[in-house]
């Protein structure tokens, strides 16, 4: 008992020596500079310096100027429906190559998808503004087949374009855990339920469907939460109307030189998301409880 | 057909995710100063006017030492974090992973603001070297995320036979294990150059006066007579990028195969 209570004791210290740089540098450089930003969130913003006075004012402001109340609010919205339509027009194809793909094709069709996430973000984001645009290629083609007589003006510089472009842009974080998920899915389970009369459709929904939870649950989590602080999305194509939090925080930061102010809206909006994600967890706990 | 239904959308969707990447080349051989149909016919010109574009160099040069010093600094973390969280148990290993894989799903500009604020405390000026800063802590856990998947296919015994033949726990690390994941290694240093390469917020905050080529990118879109040019700039990296992944993609196949494990696909 002494030589293994000895051995376990050496290994938790060849871990903790290993895992010491990397963890000192994570709470050096990211641990304390979010605790800094939740300091500087509630003191008060003076002419050229920042003065240290606890106050509330900075997130009352965020919470109460109706400028910053409707960004935000329209951040939640966008970042929801961004999350939605990414997962949903996602789940088909995670499926299709989890169980109509041969084996050894898998990692291949993998590659495809994943490809165009490592080009340029910029250059994507900008392509999408003269897809979209009044003028632009989706347009030219509608025109050209005789579809729609006058350009379609609803397609940029709104919510629209701000969320077509988001779910692009995120489309392989909500791919490659629903597969994951799925490739963990025994497939004999589904035989059985057919062979208990059951019709696929049914199949899907009272097997594979709960079975693949865990992987909708963790592509929703992981575009749902990125995508609230996008900053160079709704700055190219979301025009006036759709400006979102990152662009705001920006403002403050980098412009209007407040950062108390745009650390309460930094942390307002991760609380949100917080709070979100927390409820959303709750609701689907059963799925990733039932799982075993 | 196998698949019917669903391959169709799938081709569907692809074409979605391709769309604007197959534009870019369109618009950068493109004779015509605006970027819209019908096309103006064909030229290189873009191309040779990139070489006297004043600003572009410098961000190159920026964007390289970044992506570079980045590459080789996350890796050399995730190495680190990969071997401790497949081969040992020590306490605390959940909430410091956790900590550690944070920025993955954090958004970009957190990172950025809560660093700057940092970063302005304590007086060290803006410059390439803040941006490594920046651009490790979030590149580190893709390298994680693909070391973990290299260390957790090896054979605990290959290490046992090595210690029993004398060596130390640092030279059967060298000997042993450092081959057996290096394509695991080579793949790593290739995902976080190019998502260092590509990294535009927090570049932008924390660069100061020094400019990185996305930066460079996002102020040329202001003038609609450089945007050609950009879309130029962009097919290279974009055909640069391509191939980068490409033998990404090869080294992390056959650093599975040579430890032995299944491919399950992907990097993340």
């Amino acid at each position: 008992m002494a030589r293994r209570a000895q051995g376990a004791e050496a290994e938790a210290k060849g871990g903790l020596l290993l895992i010491a740089p990397p963890a000192i540098y994570a709470l050096l450089l990211l641990l304390a500079p979010l605790l800094l930003l939740v300091v500087y969130s509630f003191l008060t913003d003076g002419y050229l310096e920042i003065v240290r006075d606890f106050t509330f004012a900075n997130y009352h402001e965020a919470w109460t100027n109706p400028l910053y109340r409707g960004v935000m609010l329209r951040s939640l919205i966008v970042s929801l429906l961004v999350t939605v339509a990414t997962v949903l027009l996602a789940f088909p194809v995670a499926y299709f190559v989890s169980f109509h793909v041969e084996p050894s094709r898998k990692s291949t069709w993998l590659f495809l998808i994943t490809i165009p996430f490592w080009t340029s973000y910029l250059i994507r984001v900008f392509l999408w503004k003269v897809i979209l645009g009044y003028n632009g290629v989706l347009n030219a083609g509608l025109m050209k087949f005789g579809l729609i007589s006058e350009p379609l003006t609803f397609l940029l510089y709104n919510t629209n374009s701000v969320v077509i472009t988001l779910a692009h842009a995120y489309a392989p974080f909500a791919i490659l855990p629903i597969f994951v998920a799925l490739e963990k899915i025994d497939r004999s389970l589904l035989e059985a339920s057919q062979d208990l009369g059951e019709s696929r459709i049914v199949t899907f929904g009272r097997v594979t469907l709960p079975l693949a939870m865990p992987g909708v649950v963790a592509a929703v989590l992981i575009v749902f939460i990125p995508t609230i602080g996008d900053y160079v999305t709704p700055q190219l194509v979301g025009g006036p109307e759709g400006r979102m939090v990152a662009n705001l925080i920006q403002l403050q930061y980098l412009r209007l030189d407040n950062y108390p102010l745009g650390s309460a809206l930094a942390i307002s909006a991760m609380g949100i998301v917080a709070v979100i994600s927390a409820i959303f967890l709750l609701f689907t706990r059963r799925y990733l409880k039932g799982t075993k | 057909m196998k698949g019917g239904v669903f391959r169709i959308y799938t081709i569907g969707y692809l074409l979605f995710l391709y769309a604007p990447v197959v534009l870019l080349p369109i618009f950068a051989f493109n004779d015509g100063t605006v970027i819209a149909f019908p096309l103006q016919g064909f030229t290189t010109r873009w191309f040779t006017q990139m070489w006297s574009e004043p600003g572009l160099w410098p961000a190159l040069k920026n964007s390289l030492i970044i992506a570079v010093s980045t590459a080789i600094l996350s890796t050399v973390l995730g190495v680190l974090a990969a071997r401790a969280s497949t081969r040992y148990r020590f306490p605390g290993k959940a909430p410091v992973m956790g900590l550690i894989m944070l920025p993955l799903v954090l958004p970009e500009i957190i990172v950025a603001v809560s660093l700057l604020v940092v970063l302005l405390g304590i007086g060290i000026p803006l410059s390439i070297f803040t941006v490594i800063l920046g651009h490790v802590l979030m590149t580190t856990p893709f390298a994680i995320a693909i070391l973990t998947s290299a260390f957790q296919g090896l054979d605990r015994s290959l290490e046992e036979a090595a210690y029993d033949l004398g060596e130390t726990p640092v030279s059967a690390f060298r000997l042993v294990i450092l081959p057996l994941v290096m394509p695991g290694i080579i793949s790593s240093m290739l995902i976080s150059f190019t998502l260092s390469l590509d990294e535009f917020i927090i570049a932008f905050f924390l660069g100061g006066t020094q400019v990185t080529l996305p930066v460079y990118i996002f102020s040329q879109f202001r003038f609609p007579a450089s945007v050609p040019v950009i879309m130029a700039l962009g097919t290279i990296l974009v055909a640069l990028s391509v191939l980068l992944l490409t033998v990404a993609e090869y080294y992390r196949r056959r650093g599975i195969a040579k430890s032995g494990g299944k491919d399950t696909g992907g990097f993340l």
